[in-house]
């Protein structure tokens, strides 16, 4: 009998080629989108923050057009940046608590790309929605068109850079049990850049001056993010799970 | 005789300041089935995640086709299937959806591949309906469907039989029994009294309980 039986390396598979890691990236992104969108509320707490924090400043401080024009940028980015920041607990967690990451961690294919797929997904999820609202939200705090343009554009790049920073903080905190303030401590002093640059930009293109230097400086923390914070991210998460 | 799949060599894991398993040494040859045993707090689950690369906070070297893992991690991961406490299912997901998402980058298979596994562990007619509206047994089945579309040689499975009827458990033990009739190695944690000709044990904590 022992002769039909097969050897240990007759059973090994083939090694894996590139499009299976795309076929991998593609399936994470899938089963994220599809969970979010069969449970909108966790979709729209992150949208009704922002509009509400953004709401409140005309109510709160000034209704004038003045402080608004001056302010509305500001205003916009940080309202953008902690909408993300309160979305960012989620992105690991009930992968964590359901064991979908284990299995993620154990698949071949390069834990950093997968890691990268999810933040993507994270950012569709929150990040894109966001930029579409702001025009709306720009045109309430007296935005002009140029403004709002601009807004939208240094939105559009830095929304992502949020989303996959974040994701670092949210792999280093996974093991904890309240992870929330540990996560925002660690994770807010990374996102000042962004922010800083962000509204400058704006700023920059209410008073009429060019922008492009700005919004070139953003590109580079964009792909910065993107090909060194999967990185980061993946090695966190392998500490997490270890100690899990 | 042949090669062994997977050897641990002098592992040592301690946890909390208490040691779990030291100078643990074995190998799991092809086609064969180990039982790990212990009781509650032994360690079954941690030397379980030791050796599907988990864990990394052991010390000692876990050797995978004689090689040392580290280097051969991507044929490693590739040619093993860990099922764990938390089996990763999706509890929005459909049992098909899930089934799909955990076999896609593995063992690609049609659809109708996947409804026969899922009609094998007994979910015919939930193909559809959300995870998290069926039973503890039978989102653990969902799970258990992809051992029967795996191809990969080294099974480690923790629990596996926890919330399976009795109908269930037979079913899988003549699935692990076939499964090592072919070839393949397993390896499981289980309380459940399971009996298999040529079953191999590693007994953890021992002479440490105290009851």
């Amino acid at each position: 009998m022992s002769s039909d039986k097969p050897t240990a390396r007759s059973m090994l598979r083939p090694p894996e080629t590139a499009s299976d890691a795309l076929t991998a990236m593609t399936v994470v992104m899938q089963r994220d989108l599809k969970s979010s969108f069969r449970q909108p509320q966790d979709l729209l707490n992150p949208l009704l923050f922002f509009i509400l924090v953004v709401m409140l400043f005309p109510l709160g401080v000034s209704p004038e057009v003045e402080f608004l024009q001056q302010a509305g940028a500001g205003i916009l980015w940080v309202a953008a940046l902690l909408s993300v920041l309160l979305s960012m607990d989620q992105l690991f967690r009930h992968d964590f608590d359901d064991g979908t990451l284990e299995q993620l961690v154990l698949q071949p294919q390069p834990l950093f790309l997968l890691v990268l797929a999810k933040s993507l997904a994270h950012w569709a999820l929150t990040g894109l929605p966001l930029v579409v609202l702001t025009p709306v939200l720009a045109v309430m705090v007296h935005l002009d068109g140029n403004s709002i343009g601009v807004l939208c554009l240094t939105l559009l790049i830095g929304t992502p850079v949020l989303s996959l920073i974040g994701a670092i903080g949210a792999a280093l905190t996974l093991g904890l049990r309240s992870a929330g303030v540990l996560l925002s401590l660690m994770i807010i002093p990374l996102y000042i850049p962004v922010l800083i640059f962000g509204t400058g930009t704006v700023m920059a293109a209410t008073e009429g001056a060019a922008v492009s230097g700005q919004l070139a400086l953003m590109l580079a923390f964009l792909v910065l993010a993107l090909t060194l914070a999967p990185f980061a991210a993946a090695a966190a998460l392998r500490i997490s799970l270890s100690n899990g | 005789m042949s090669e062994p799949l997977l050897q641990a060599v002098n592992l040592h894991c301690e946890r909390d300041g208490r040691t779990l398993f030291r100078d643990l040494s074995f190998s799991i040859l092809p086609g064969t089935l180990t039982r790990v045993e212990g009781p509650n707090g032994a360690g079954k689950t941690t030397l379980l995640r030791v050796l599907a690369g988990l864990n990394d906070n052991a010390e000692g070297r876990v050797l995978w086709c004689g090689n040392d893992r580290g280097a051969r991690r991507e044929s490693f991961l590739r040619n093993t299937l860990y099922i764990g406490h938390r089996p990763g299912i999706k509890p929005l997901l459909s049992p098909l959806e899930n089934l799909r998402a955990l076999t896609a980058t593995r063992s690609p298979c049609s659809d109708a591949a996947l409804r026969r596994a899922l009609k094998g562990t007994g979910l015919d007619g939930f193909e559809h309906v959300p995870c998290h509206r069926l039973s503890a047994g039978q989102q653990r089945r969902v799970a258990l469907a992809r051992l029967l579309v795996a191809d990969e040689p080294l099974w480690i499975l923790d629990e596996i039989f926890t919330a399976i009827d009795v109908q269930g458990v037979d079913a899988l033990e003549r699935l692990l029994a076939q499964r090592v009739e072919e070839g393949g190695s397993i390896i499981v944690t289980t309380h459940h009294s399971l009996q298999m000709s040529g079953m191999r044990r590693i007994t953890l904590g021992e002479g440490s309980d105290e009851l």
